[in-house]
């Protein structure tokens, strides 16, 4: 009881203390931040890190924008950076104070949606593909036509998770279209092709990990490192790269504007370039990190996961999808309403 | 304040001491709407937000649709659709929890004075954890390998699984879960001052069961039933995480439209537009109903 | 009692729905804190009895703090909808019909007519522009939004249990030359305890369940039970949640317990 009253007096507290020395303001997505790592950033720097869960892009879009919430760093999906920059929310980024950055991969260095990192520092990067359970179903998982044009046996029971940029994206690809596109033919043809493949879903909703798990999903529309997951609880699950395309993303830590602790987000910036650290990243969350050197931290299960290491012959179908102008935006939500109304 | 006061002096009383919670409802909730209600007459940002510039583009995509593909525009029937199915799973909620709250209502108000106070928190207990968390433990009654259908299956009452997830049912089983409450309670409020006398007066002159029921319980604990079905009939209207995780979310309630345009349809004005719509509707209702209601009563 | 008699309170059908509708109510709960127990990683997927959740949820000081926090909160906010509900709805039963009665009625109720989206935008933007005005980012904004949204729900319940209550009673006080607050402390509230009861309770447990409109307008580090929840919605629920839940039901009762042993040795 007594424990209880300190920790209510605590929290009661703490909210005033929000700017004192020796704090960081994380906010993340929910899950995705290794309690681990956040200790051993303590131990190192005394640097105290609140973390604060948000679960979609346009939340903490809105509320960074809105202000005053007291964030320092935030962590949006690659193609929301570019958003942010021109909103004017990050700072940009002094290299000078960041020792390790030279640990960032090649590959990852200079990136179409933040050239040459001058806002943003990798923290996760996966894949949006098909899980498929191979009981259910044995044929060639490497497709977008599993959720839509299914196979007879999978018909009814596939499950779509509900998030429209993925979801338009991968059925643009599948008729030969380019990410983003406004060209009406196209879109045509990705209406038609949703609106005859729903009936043949069984749902449209997240917690694909569990229900992979158990079998009540024998197919899914799902993450790569959700999938990996799956895959230990249940080895019938296989994790498929569809050939005719299929987004990647990468969310990376930025620092916020009107971050008020500055000098302790650099520091936090500092650390998680180390690969041991950014290995600890991946090991709780299931995600490739950016960071050179940071494999042989990683345990076997993780090196070899053909869902985290992509096999070359699928490397070229994955696409970073670019921030879409409002106006494909504004279609897109168009084809999404008249799917689901 | 007893008996004495009159005319004037009542509603500054009424206003009184309406005020505490007409500021707080002000500050906290209806005064910030009046955001919304401009955001819908604005044209809407790039990605999040408004821009500060008039436009009535969000008021007439409430009315009307224009095809994406020829240009062509007709009355949005797919806001339209989509509206009509949230208003008929909400009355169809309504009415399960009405069916289930009145019995459980009266049971608890007719309980010794004692035992109606544990049995009144045996009903919220369950409500104590998270409505997630209990949405995802109803998921786990009804899946194909859960509780249900298992048990049905090892009774031989059926050989293969019933798929009640992802369908109409397991969205009204859930929401008619989330809201029992808020039908029971206001029902026990009512019923608890019920004078069970006039049941027995009712019977001493030879009414039947159902009569009673009908001429005199009901009549007598209305407010407590218009309490419970405007408690339950206007939150369901906007559910949002029930039809989405039991509904298997392949169709849209009109919470999930509005959260559409607020996230990933990047649109707020339409959203801020669709609202003020549910807004105006809900509220002329009510109108009507209180106009209607206080004609036949009594206290009017 | 000791006569056996026609029971007038019963009505045909009505415990056995009741009853039916305690099972109902529970059989979630029962498999929750099954699941709470769980060996395994998953909600929904059995591996093996463990207390492993249970540790791990005592080691997380994140979901702890959420889940006091959700409770600081639900208790002040309901505190608060309850007393403002309570004075509203003497203001407007029972006093006759006087000009904005219905007026006051609609914006009590305000709060249940649009999704809960709309007013966390809404207060996003103006508790925003306060927070960067202020400094302030406490919990107090959380408390002032839950307890403005709760007050419909204590409202309702209060009102039902009012209107066409008897006055006599009061009007006796009254004549005993009871001061209107004797009259309104020893006569209408005792007659009112019921409503307000219930109506407490639906404020408390409305604002302990409440997601989205606490994720527009915390600031950080203030994330609840239910917000921390929603953030791992999109990844994987784990029986942590489960275990957390399960604790809190278990000193709701052993409270509830206490209190009816305790008021019975009274009597």
């Amino acid at each position: 009881m007594r424990k209880i009253l300190i920790a209510t007096t605590a929290i009661m507290a703490s909210s005033v203390a929000a700017m004192a020395e020796g704090t960081l303001n994380l906010y993340n997505w929910g899950n995705y931040t290794n309690p681990e790592l956040l200790e051993k950033f303590t131990k190192e720097t005394g640097i105290d890190v609140t973390v604060t869960d948000y679960d979609s892009n346009t939340t903490a879009l809105a509320k960074v924008e809105a202000g005053g919430s007291g964030f320092d760093l935030v962590v949006p999906s690659h193609n929301y950076i570019p958003i942010y920059v021109g909103k004017g929310l990050l700072a940009e980024l002094d290299h000078s104070r960041l020792s390790n950055i030279g640990n960032i991969a090649d590959e990852w260095a200079d990136v179409p949606w933040d050239p040459n990192r001058a806002h943003s520092i990798p923290w996760q990067w996966g894949s949006t593909g098909i899980a498929v359970n191979t009981k259910a179903y044995s044929g060639d998982p490497h497709t977008s036509d599993i959720f839509l044009d299914p196979p007879e046996e999978l018909v009814g029971k596939v499950n779509v998770v509900p998030e429209m940029s993925d979801v338009m994206a991968m059925a643009i690809f599948n008729v030969g279209g380019e990410a983003c596109t406004e060209d009406l033919e196209v879109l045509r043809k990705v209406r038609d092709k949703l609106m005859a493949a729903k009936p043949s879903w069984l749902s449209m909703d997240y917690g694909t990990t569990d229900k992979l798990s158990s079998g009540d999903y024998v197919a899914s529309v799902n993450w790569n490192g959700s999938t990996m997951r799956a895959r230990i609880n249940n080895p019938d699950v296989v994790y498929g790269y569809p050939k005719e395309g299929y987004p990647l993303f990468m969310d990376s830590v930025a620092l916020l504007a009107d971050a008020n602790n500055v000098d302790e987000a650099y520091q936090f910036l500092d650390f998680i370039m180390v690969p041991e650290n950014a290995a600890m990243i991946s090991n709780f969350a299931r995600y490739a990190n950016g960071i050179a050197g940071s494999e042989p931290f990683m345990p076997d299960e993780m090196k070899t996961a053909p869902e985290i290491v992509t096999p070359a012959e699928h490397a070229d179908a994955g696409r970073f999808l670019p921030t879409c102008p409002p106006s494909a935006t504004e279609l897109y939500t168009s084809i999404w309403t008249e799917l689901l109304k | 304040m007893s008996g004495g006061a009159h005319g004037r002096s009542k509603g500054l009383n009424g206003w009184l001491l309406s005020l505490p919670a007409l500021v707080l409802l002000f500050v906290a909730a209806s005064g910030p709407l009046l955001i919304v209600a401009v955001y819908s007459f604005l044209e809407k940002g790039d990605y999040s937000g408004v821009r500060w510039i008039f436009s009535g583009d969000a008021w007439f995509r409430v009315l009307f649709e224009k095809d994406i593909f020829d240009g062509t525009v007709s009355l949005a029937d797919a806001n339209l659709s989509i509206f009509w199915r949230s208003v008929k799973l909400s009355l169809a909620t309504t009415f399960i929890t009405f069916v289930l709250g009145l019995p459980t209502a009266w049971f608890i108000a007719t309980r010794a004075a004692k035992a109606r106070a544990i049995w009144l928190f045996l009903i919220t207990i369950p409500f104590w954890t998270n409505l997630l968390i209990r949405t995802f433990a109803i998921m786990e009654v009804i899946r194909n390998q859960g509780l249900l259908n298992t048990a049905l299956i090892n009774l031989g009452v059926i050989s293969e699984p019933i798929q009640i997830l992802y369908t109409d049912t397991a969205v009204l089983i859930g929401m008619a879960y989330v809201y029992l409450p808020l039908m029971v309670l206001p029902l026990f409020a009512a019923i608890d001052r019920f004078d069970m006398r006039l049941i027995e007066a009712g019977y001493d002159l030879y009414a039947s069961r159902w009569l009673i029921l009908r001429r005199i319980i009901l009549p007598i604990i209305k407010p407590g039933i218009v309490a419970g079905c405007i408690l339950v009939f206007v939150p369901s209207l906007g559910a949002y995480v029930t039809p989405r995780v039991l509904g298997g979310g392949k169709n849209m309630m009109i919470g999930n439209f509005i959260e559409l345009q607020f996230g990933q349809g990047q649109n707020w004005p339409l959203g801020a537009a669709l609202s003020m719509v549910l807004l105006i509707v809900v509220m002329g209702a009510l109108l009507l109903y209180t106009r209607v209601s206080s004609r036949d009563d009594p206290h009017g | 009692m000791g006569k056996r008699r026609f029971d007038v309170t019963t009505l045909p059908g009505f415990t056995f729905i009741a009853i039916t509708a305690f099972v109902l109510l529970y059989a979630p709960i029962f498999t929750l804190v099954i699941y709470s127990f769980n060996g395994g990683n998953s909600v929904n997927v059995w591996g093996g009895f463990s207390l492993k959740w249970y540790a791990i949820a005592a080691q997380n000081e994140a979901v702890q703090s959420a889940a006091i926090r959700s409770v600081i909160i639900a208790v002040s906010a309901s505190g608060i909808a309850t007393t403002v509900a309570t004075m509203a709805a003497l203001g407007t039963t029972r006093r006759g019909r006087f000009k904005g009665q219905t007026a006051i009625y609609i914006m009590i109720n305000q709060p249940l007519m649009v999704p809960e989206i709309v007013t966390a935008v809404a207060l996003l933007i103006f508790f925003s522009s306060i927070k960067i005005a202020t400094g302030y980012t406490g919990l107090g904004y959380l408390i002032l939004a839950h307890a403005a949204f709760c007050v419909p729900f204590a409202y309702l319940p209060i009102r039902a249990r009012l209107e066409g209550m008897d006055m006599t009673m009061e009007t006796a006080a009254a004549d005993l030359y009871a001061s209107p607050w004797q009259t309104f402390r020893y006569v209408t509230l005792p007659l009112l305890m019921p409503g307000v009861i219930a109506g407490a309770m639906l404020a408390f447990v409305i604002s302990l369940d409440d997601v989205i409109i606490t994720e527009f307008v915390k600031s950080a580090g203030q994330d609840t039970l239910p917000t921390y929840m929603l953030g791992q919605l999109r990844r994987a629920l784990t029986p942590e949640v489960n275990a957390i839940s399960t604790v809190l039901l278990a000193l709701t009762v052993v409270i509830l317990t206490a209190f009816f042993l305790i008021t019975r040795k009274r009597d």
